[in-house]
């Protein structure tokens, strides 16, 4: 027979034991009724103020933090418009050293062309000399009636004759003079259309410089808006960061992909430099390391590159250096860009032939009759070529990734600034409603704790309604509590 | 020659943090020439082809005939540590199936097998290669015959080294009594344990043959 445990006042009734049980507890709840109510009280202060607390402090710190990344992206958004409109005023200055340094003598060329033509166009004005005054005399001796007198008929066909002569000599000195006028008018056409090709060229450039401005404009409006810390300034802002931020993560793993073939190209013969068998950790081979370590070495010397060339700005020390010096060091990283690419294309070369030799050595091994069918092809030459360019350009293209990484440092610090805000927030907020749910868990305790004991409370409000005949409202448990202490 | 100077180089750079432990494999095989078991040497010959085709640069591999007396390096077939380079590596394996392929068209058979002998061998080379993965193989019957004078009833030791027998084949009184075929097993496997031996394996299908060598 099995032996009941000890508490079970009646053996083999759990239930019945547990409810004597309670009976008996009961009493002595009663008594420790205020002391566990304010212990429950107290439970529910200790545990959600300083969850409270916590959910305000951050809070606050999520605003500070908050207010510090609005400034520092505001201050990086002025940054970068200044630059911007700097630079649009260096393109407008050389606008202007290129093409309005060359005004005066377009405006030389243009008077000279209109003078030009002005004395042309006063050369076709130019009209044949008018017919001599003697022509009145000829009409009154035209006049004359000759009356049959033979003399005068002869004398009239005389002078009659010698005025056709001199009218058709008269008629052809005009036709000459008009056809001067015409070769003049026709030799205007060339200055015409240089006149026209030199004012759409000016046009061009007053509209070119007229965009520039535009551009200046639209960049102080911009400007302007991040110096005066608007909303929208800051939106932009944001927005501009987050696609930046998105676009430079997905051109690095693109750049990553690239990475990881280069180092599937010169691991294998990095073996033939460093060992094969030698391991930095129990599955890292030392040729695996110094294959990371030459990608790396070609990585920062791009970086080096671009930096040189003043396309990012990662390490102000660059910038501050002088001219000469800046260029020497240019010059000295493309040259360590250039012989790291062209170990690179060796390495790729040896690479392929280690394979080769690896797969005759296999042959030999699997006793084989698989003879070499396409070695000499030059098919068989396209994956070795492919691989020594590839060898070669890789190292160049990783130095690209200069680029993206500066966007991606620039955005990064916005991008993580506004998610490390979001996440204090919600935790500020769970925090806040872990809180209440204590307090409120305590407040439901309280009362459960009284619906426990309710016979003795209703004994004790009977007992109290006896001695004192006017009612008074009863209060809750926590009530009590909270008005006693 | 620069090229090797360059790898030194790199090599010295990666040598302050370098993982002290050796991760590379030495193998020992014993060919039993002895008997009728003599006819199976071809068969080791596609083993060693594997062990060639699947060891790297830096391990080592020796192969070595168990006869009537074992235990001397005159036995050791052929035995090479493969150079660092993949390319030297190559052709060292090269030299290796050259130098296998002369003893399995020459070889001769012994009156006696002696196993132990060359276990004790084995262990010897391994030992000195410094290798983090040592492993004997051994292509025999596992019937060891001594003759009268030759003394090898005495505890062995084969400390962290795997030995793999391989082709076990049936002798005609195993067929008669499969017992003896298990029984021999089992001895060997005691043998090889109390040796201190990391682990005892049994590889009857050379078809199998990937479970020889393991990191």
């Amino acid at each position: 027979m099995m032996e009941s445990p000890f508490w079970m006042i009646v053996p083999g009734n759990a239930a019945l034991s547990a409810l004597v049980w309670f009976v008996i507890a009961m009493p002595f709840l009663y008594a420790a009724r205020k002391p566990v109510h304010e212990l429950l009280h107290a439970v529910g202060v200790l545990a959600g103020g300083p969850l409270r607390s916590s959910s305000r402090w951050l809070l606050g710190a999520a605003h500070d933090m908050r207010e510090r990344n609005r400034q520092v992206l505001l201050a990086h958004g002025r940054e970068e418009a200044g630059q911007q409109i700097a630079r649009e005023f260096e393109r407008v200055s050389l606008l202007v050293t290129r093409d309005l340094e060359g005004y005066p003598a377009l405006q030389r060329r243009l008077l000279d062309e209109i003078t030009r033509v002005e004395e042309d166009y006063k050369k076709c004005g130019e009209v044949p000399p008018p017919p001599p005054d003697w022509i009145d005399a000829i009409n009154a001796v035209a006049n004359v009636k000759s009356g049959g007198n033979e003399l005068v008929t002869r004398l009239l066909e005389e002078i009659n004759r010698s005025i056709k002569d001199i009218h058709e000599k008269t008629l052809a000195e005009y036709r000459r003079a008009y056809e001067e006028r015409h070769s003049i008018l026709d030799g205007f056409m060339p200055f015409w259309r240089s006149l026209d090709k030199t004012l759409a060229q000016a046009d061009r450039k007053m509209t070119s410089l007229t965009d520039r401005a535009a551009a200046i404009d639209a960049q102080m409006a911009r400007f302007e808006q991040i110096v005066s810390k608007t909303e929208r300034a800051e939106h932009a802002l944001t927005v501009s960061a987050l696609t930046q931020f998105f676009v430079a993560t997905l051109v690095i793993v693109v750049a990553a992909g690239g990475a990881l073939i280069n180092f599937k190209l010169i691991a294998l013969p990095m073996s033939e430099m460093v060992g094969a068998g030698d391991y930095l950790t129990a599955s890292l081979r030392t040729s695996e390391v110094a294959a990371l370590v030459i990608i790396f070495v070609e990585a920062t010397m791009g970086l080096f590159l671009m930096e040189t060339l003043r396309i990012t700005h990662l390490f102000p020390k660059i910038h501050a250096l002088s001219d000469p010096m800046r260029k020497r060091m240019l010059w000295i990283a493309f040259t360590l860009l250039l012989t790291l690419a062209g170990i690179e294309a060796a390495l790729a070369l040896m690479r392929d032939m280690l394979i080769a030799d690896k797969q005759a050595l296999m042959q030999s091994l699997a006793a084989t009759a698989h003879a070499a069918a396409a070695t000499d092809s030059w098919l068989a030459r396209i994956p070795t070529i492919g691989q020594i360019v590839l060898g070669f350009i890789l190292p160049f293209a990783l130095a690209f990734v200069a680029i993206p990484l500066e966007s991606f440092i620039a955005s990064a610090r916005t991008v993580g600034g506004a998610v490390l805000v979001m996440v204090m927030r919600l935790l500020a907020v769970s925090l806040r409603l872990a809180g209440s749910f204590v307090r409120q868990l305590a407040r439901v305790l309280v009362t459960l704790y009284d619906i426990l004991i309710v016979l003795p409370l209703l004994l004790e409000r009977l007992v109290r309604d006896r001695r004192a005949p006017t009612p008074t409202p009863a209060l809750s448990g926590f009530e009590a509590v909270e008005r006693s202490s | 020659m620069k090229r090797r100077h360059f790898g030194f180089g790199l090599a010295a750079l990666a040598a302050g943090c370098a993982d002290p432990r050796s991760h590379s494999q030495a193998v020992y095989m014993l060919v039993d020439t002895s008997g009728t078991y003599a006819e199976e040497v071809n068969k080791a010959q596609l083993i060693v082809n594997y062990l060639l085709g699947t060891l790297q640069p830096g391990d080592s591999l020796a192969v070595a005939r168990v006869k009537s007396r074992s235990f001397s390096e005159k036995d050791i077939v052929a035995k090479a540590t493969f150079d660092n380079r993949p390319s030297q590596a190559n052709a060292q394996k090269r030299v290796f199936r050259e130098q296998m392929e002369a003893f399995t068209r020459s070889h001769s058979g012994s009156a006696y097998t002696d196993i132990t002998g060359g276990l004790i061998q084995g262990s010897m080379f391994l030992t000195e290669t410094g290798a983090g993965h040592k492993t004997i193989l051994i292509f025999s019957d596992m019937q060891e015959e001594l003759d009268k004078v030759t003394v090898r009833d005495f505890p062995i030791t084969l400390k962290d080294i795997r030995v793999v027998a391989v082709n076990v084949v049936k002798l005609r009184t195993d067929n008669v009594d499969p017992r003896r075929y298990l029984g021999r097993l089992e001895a060997w496997q005691k043998r090889v344990e109390a040796a201190g031996a990391r682990e005892w394996r049994v590889i009857n299908d050379i078809e199998h043959l990937d479970g020889v060598l393991k990191g």
